[in-house]
């Protein structure tokens, strides 16, 4: 994966190949070349186009009665109605999942990559397992949170039980990222540290961890973005009601953005829907804002390996 | 076993003075590694678990040949009937829609930014791509019914109108929704065409068209076709834009895209948000449905997973 920037450089063979080939070039080359360039242009145009439309609708909406103000399913009181409790409730749940995700993803991944030998088939089967479980539709971890925490474990339908349901959701993300850092270390700086005479664990600990932090935290940002936006198994674990106070324990019933915004989205009047077209431009800076300290971070490292 | 290896591996004094100091620490740090590691297996018990235990319940009352092949879906008519076929041709079109928007447009996207961009903008457009692949889904459902579908009926050339919920609409929007992840792993296996190849067939005086027609994409196809599948594999499993702008109607299979149907996923979001009882038909219905989505998405993800291996055995 670190060779593609060379394989395009136009100043090499393709250049030569393209000198040689003018004479004869056709209609076809133009013709398949625009339409590229336009499959591009309809996929960022209505991506962009799709973007734009949402700030529109909500601008009217997008300022302090958002975050300073609790929803309701009151019309009258509509136009002083905001996202507080699920601005709130975000917040909750996802710092509880990344104390959950994080340490857990991470530690699986120091298991995988200097631990595990991958010639057992038990951790061939674990490797396997993740990939699978990366791929497993979101509302069936909504099912999985339904029939076992929230009622064989007894957690009800409270932050608690989102916080799990989510952890378990992106820690396929989480390991497969902290993967990936923890391969990119050299392979050198193990051997200088078990030179020293240091064991395995203060080699991981100290050495190889500090050194992959940029590409892990990456991982961290992307996962927690995930599930920030994440609906789908929170649909499943009754979080569609409209909560109007703040969590104050994890025991507590929530609301959270996108489960907010789809609320908003099931009532007719046109207030709610420029009041969701609000919410979404807040999720979508929160979200937009967390991708790109985490491509901007994995590139920067990249760059320098 | 281990004592042996110890005194083969380090100096034989080294290790026994300081076995006593070390080892319980590296054991403990051993054990919790493994620990954590076995959440993930934990995770998969735990979705079959949750998932057989109530389906098991299903086919007790509801036969498998029943399910699989009945073509009416109606839990809350007094007639009861629970034939899963309503729900999968409603998801079988809404992909289908997605896939043949976001397949032609990511691949195309994806040979423009590997063999036709330079290498300043591919630095910049490959990063939007994957910054839009993390739009949350529930902007798109709300797009969807609220832009694309009024949008829609205002140029359907048709005498009959897309309905407020239509399939159509619900396919167009994963169809953007998909574009920028097909784009990006399409992109990435062919990157990973080695450059000589190219070179070759350059040096055997083909146009670039020829290049990226003949020699990159069929170099590369194990990935595309890895790319696909899981465009496949997230349109089946996607579920707020379905349930917001394709419509929870389910009684009988809807064969017309403008009409609203509810897929699986929207099936089992719609039914699970209500109030029902555990253990009634309906509460276990949800999970028969999740069990069927479950096992297609299992198939798809194992396939995806093969071709991806073979695309890096063969060039990294």
């Amino acid at each position: 994966m670190s060779t593609p920037v060379l394989a395009d450089d136009p100043s090499t063979g393709s250049e030569v190949a393209a000198m040689l080939t003018r004479r004869r070039r056709r209609g076809g080359e133009l013709l398949f070349r625009t339409a590229l360039q336009l499959c591009l242009l309809i996929a960022f145009a209505s991506l962009v186009a799709l973007l734009a439309w949402v700030l529109i609708k909500g601008w009217p909406r997008l300022d302090a009665r958002l975050w300073q103000n609790m929803p309701t399913g009151l019309i009258s009181r509509l136009d002083t109605a905001g996202v507080q409790s699920a601005l709130t409730g975000t917040l909750w749940v996802i710092s509880l999942t990344a104390a959950i995700c994080l340490p857990i993803g991470i530690l699986s991944a120091i298991y995988l990559e200097e631990y595990a030998d991958n010639t057992r088939w038990y951790n061939r089967v674990l490797e396997l397992n993740i990939q699978n479980l990366a791929g497993v539709p979101s509302i069936i971890f909504g099912i999985l949170g339904l029939g076992i925490v929230a009622r064989a474990f007894g957690f009800g339908f409270s932050v608690k039980t989102a916080a799990i349901v989510l952890s378990l959701l992106v820690l396929p993300v989480v390991i497969i990222a902290t993967r990936e850092a923890i391969r990119a270390v050299p392979q050198s700086i193990r051997q200088a540290s078990y030179a020293l005479g240091a064991t395995k664990w203060q080699t991981v600990s100290r050495q190889v961890l500090p050194a992959a932090v940029p590409g892990i935290a990456t991982g961290a940002i992307l996962a927690l973005s995930r599930a920030i936006g994440e609906a789908a198994p929170l649909l499943v674990l009754g979080a569609v009601t409209f909560i109007t106070f703040n969590p104050t324990s994890l025991d507590d019933r929530y609301s959270t953005l996108p489960i907010q915004i789809y609320t908003f989205i099931g009532r007719p009047q046109e207030e709610y829907t420029q009041l969701a077209a609000a919410a979404i431009v807040l999720l979508l800076g929160i979200v937009l804002v967390m991708n790109s300290i985490a491509i901007v971070l994995r590139n920067r490292f990249e760059r320098r390996r | 076993m281990t004592t042996s290896t110890d005194r083969i591996g380090g100096p034989a004094a080294g290790g026994t003075l300081r076995r006593g100091r070390r080892r319980p620490v590296e054991a403990l740090v051993k054990g919790l590694l493994v620990l954590a590691a076995l959440v993930s297996v934990a995770t998969t018990v735990g979705i079959v678990v949750a998932l057989v235990n109530p389906t098991v319940g299903f086919f007790g009352e509801v036969g498998i040949v029943e399910f699989l092949t009945g073509t009416k879906w109606t839990p809350t008519f007094a007639q009861r009937s629970y034939g899963v076929l309503p729900l999968v041709v409603a998801t079988l079109m809404v992909t289908v829609i997605a896939l043949s928007l976001a397949v032609p447009l990511g691949l195309g996207s994806a040979i423009y930014l590997s063999e036709y961009a330079a290498p300043r903008s591919r630095r910049v457009l490959k990063p939007i791509l994957e910054l839009l692949a993390g739009v949350p889904t529930v902007v798109y459902g709300f797009v969807a019914l609220f832009a694309l579908n009024p949008l829609l009926r205002q140029i359907w050339p048709g005498e009959q109108q897309p309905a407020f919920q239509n399939l159509l609409v619900a396919g167009i929007a994963m169809g953007i929704m998909i574009v920028p992840t097909v784009a990006s792993v399409a992109e990435d296996a062919m990157s990973a065409v080695p450059r000589g190849l190219r070179e070759a067939a350059y040096a055997l005086a083909s146009s670039r068209m020829q290049v990226s027609v003949r020699v990159v994409v069929p170099a590369a196809m194990s990935g595309i076709v890895a790319a696909i599948v899981l465009g496949i594999s997230r349109a089946i499993g996607e579920t707020m834009i379905v349930t917001i702008a394709g419509g929870l109607v389910s009684d009988s299979i809807v064969w017309n895209p403008i009409e609203g149907a509810a897929t699986m996923t929207a099936f089992i979001a719609s039914i699970s948000s209500g109030d029902i009882p555990v253990g009634s038909l309906d509460y276990n219905s949800v999970f028969a449905v999740g069990s069927l989505l479950f096992l297609i998405t299992f198939a798809l993800n194992a396939l995806s997973i093969r071709l991806v291996r073979r695309f890096r055995e063969v060039y990294e």
